[in-house]
């Protein structure tokens, strides 16, 4: 008679399970370290680009091109109706937050005109030159953020009086050969005359206007540049974003809607760019060390097990089925993992606060990634060990003891 | 009907009598599939009853290793039966006989198999992890097991540091620790000098006088005259001497 006695005996406990593994570990200290090498070197490289992005990109903030963050542009189409008048920078400047403004008058027209000056006869030299004549406020150069290298800028004087006068950009000058003002040299657009009495240069803004001949808007009639058809306004940092939304309507209250308003791009789109390139690049390779301290750690489990098969062999004569086997083997790789990726998320950590430190910059560090860089580590000896431990799992004790 | 034991280290706890068999194997093979195939045992019969001390014998490639697979649950026979005490273990699957090997069976091994960098007594303690009972009272009888082979003095130290003999009684203490029904053992003083083979013989005469059942495997003169009971195996073929 088969009476069934099979003992149940106590279960298998995982605290157990979790010792063995453990003493496994300790058994080869340094073979463990190296095994958790490439993971640590995974994890630290992970860490440390998605810190120091972080971290960078906040600083863009403050770094940010203080010129292009302050800068507002309003178009007004060029249908032949006055949208805005001339005077309205001047109304705008009285608004908080703007720092300068000025208004520019251009035409397809006027883009391309045939100048000559009258201080250079060489025969070798194109007479003529086609150049852009703009009409512009006398608010201009502060607006281009750029210098009067020679002479002066007209003023309201030279609008009362409606001079005849203009300002060329230095690269206008240069191709007209007008480099002295002290003879007061002309220029001739049309067959008319007209006096240089400046130069403007180092223009920072609308750098169009280095090749432009600039002129008073009273004259701006002489080359069909009648109405204004671009403002240029400053703002303090971060008014930006108000300046756009209030302008049209300071500009042109009836015809608000009718005008185009170019903002810069805010600094936190910035940052996203910063962020997205730098991530790009170190989050690959932090990948591509990862996988080889996964392929690492499956390696060494592997060769481990294929050494302990005689261990293996005695735990299943002791009474070890074949799942308390595999449990612990990959315990030992899931904690190989876990080791790696505790100590890479500290390496990380250590480095963003030590780059930041460097640069003078404010670490960002986030405690997401703090909690999952160890998880990573332990999935990734959890995943690499998975091979081994099976294969542990699959000896025959027979074949293991003798 | 189910016997319950929960108390492994009490014998006299038990609710239905013990069988007189502790191995009773019928008509057992073991054929091994090669080109031609190898009878490593042929229609072996045996019996084995409680406190029996039994050798053995038989030159290398006779089927005693085979044999002392099959007793220890660690291979199945291809035909025949094998009841250890008086449970069918050829109808078992993998899981039970497993349970089975752990609580009944105690194993001796030539090259004793202790695990290096690990302690005498966790070496000791480690036999009770897979289902040996509540956890709290391992180490109790992990020292109660070293003392009956007298390596209590010893309980700290690696088997690194210990002579052959010294390595071979914690294995034994090892073996006994769950207080199998079986002990059985594999060349057991085949790695070790005369005298410790002696020790080693005379505390399995301990043993037996503490009323283990054991059976060694063994191609030495010197082991199996110890044992009450000498059987021979020659080929795959079983007789009783």
């Amino acid at each position: 008679m088969n009476a069934k006695r099979i003992p149940s005996g106590g279960r298998t406990d995982l605290r157990d399970l979790l010792a063995e593994a453990i003493a496994g570990l300790l058994a080869r200290p340094v073979r463990t370290a190296l095994t958790a090498l490439g993971t640590v070197i995974g994890i630290t490289t992970l860490v440390v680009t998605l810190g120091v992005a972080a971290t960078a990109g906040n600083q863009i903030v403050g770094r940010f091109d203080e010129l292009t963050a302050t800068a507002v542009t309003v178009e007004a189409p060029d249908n032949g109706e006055e949208l805005i008048r001339w005077d309205a920078p001047e109304e705008l400047a009285r608004l908080r937050g703007v720092v300068s403004a000025a208004a520019i008058a251009q035409t397809g027209e006027s883009s391309s005109l045939a100048v000559r000056s009258n201080t250079l006869v060489d025969p070798t030299r194109v007479a003529d030159q086609t150049l852009a004549v703009i009409a512009a406020t006398p608010g201009l150069p502060e607006a281009a953020h750029g210098r009067v290298l020679k002479g002066r800028f007209f003023d309201a004087g030279h609008i009362a009086r409606r001079d005849r006068v203009v300002v060329l950009g230095e690269d206008a000058a240069r191709m007209l050969g007008v480099s002295r003002l002290e003879n007061q040299p002309a220029v001739f657009i049309r067959d008319r005359a007209y006096t240089v009495i400046g130069i403007l240069g180092d223009l920072k803004r609308e750098r169009v206007l280095s090749t432009a001949v600039i002129v008073p808007p009273t004259i701006g009639d002489d080359f069909g540049l009648k109405h204004v058809t671009r403002v240029l306004i400053n703002t303090s940092l971060g008014a930006a974003d108000l300046i756009a939304g209030q302008a049209p309507l300071a500009l042109s209250p009836g015809h608000a809607e009718e005008l185009q308003v170019t903002v810069p791009p805010s600094p936190k789109r910035a940052r996203d760019a910063v962020e997205q390139d730098v991530n790009a690049l170190f989050l690959v390779l932090g990948l591509v060390s990862l996988v080889v301290g996964a392929v690492g750690i499956a390696n060494v489990t592997l060769v481990t097990v294929m050494e302990r098969v005689a261990e293996i062999g005695l735990r299943r004569a002791l009474g070890a089925a074949r799942r308390h086997i595999a449990v612990q083997f990959l315990l030992e790789s899931t904690l190989v993992g876990l080791a790696g990726g505790v100590i890479g998320a500290s390496l990380g950590i250590v480095t963003i606060v030590a780059i930041s430190a460097a640069r003078q910059w404010t670490p960002l560090l986030d405690i997401r990634l703090a909690i999952a860089a160890p998880i990573a580590g332990a999935l990734v000896g959890l995943l690499a060990g998975l091979y081994p431990s099976l294969r542990a799992a699959r000896l025959e004790p027979v074949e293991a003891l003798r | 009907m189910p016997e319950i034991r929960p108390d492994p280290g009490s014998r006299a706890a038990s609710v239905a009598p013990e069988p007189p068999d502790v191995i009773r194997l019928r008509d057992v093979c073991r054929v091994f599939p090669a080109e031609p195939p190898v009878h490593a045992l042929s229609h072996v019969s045996l019996r084995v009853r409680r406190g029996d001390y039994l050798a053995v014998v038989g030159p290398s490639g006779s089927g005693k290793s085979t044999l002392l697979n099959t007793l220890g649950l660690l291979d199945r026979p291809t035909s025949g039966s094998y009841e250890l005490e008086g449970i069918e273990t050829t109808t078992l699957r993998d899981g039970e006989r497993t349970r089975l090997r752990g609580h009944r069976i105690g194993f001796v091994f030539q090259s004793f198999h202790l695990l290096p960098r690990r302690t005498v007594l966790e070496n000791v303690m480690i036999a009770m992890i897979y289902g040996g009972g509540p956890r709290a009272e391992r180490r109790a009888r992990a020292e109660a097991a070293l003392a009956k082979v007298g390596m209590s003095h010893r309980a700290g130290f690696p088997p690194e540091r210990l002579s052959g003999g010294e390595r071979q009684r914690v294995a034994i203490a090892r073996a006994i620790v769950r207080e199998p029904s079986l002990l059985l053992c594999d060349e057991p003083t085949g790695n070790l000098d005369s005298r410790n083979t002696d020790l080693i013989l005379d505390l399995f005469d301990d043993l037996r006088g503490q009323g283990h059942t054991i059976v060694v495997i063994t191609h030495e003169d010197q082991v199996s005259e110890r044992a009450d009971r000498r059987v021979r195996i020659i080929d795959g073929v079983l007789t009783e001497e």
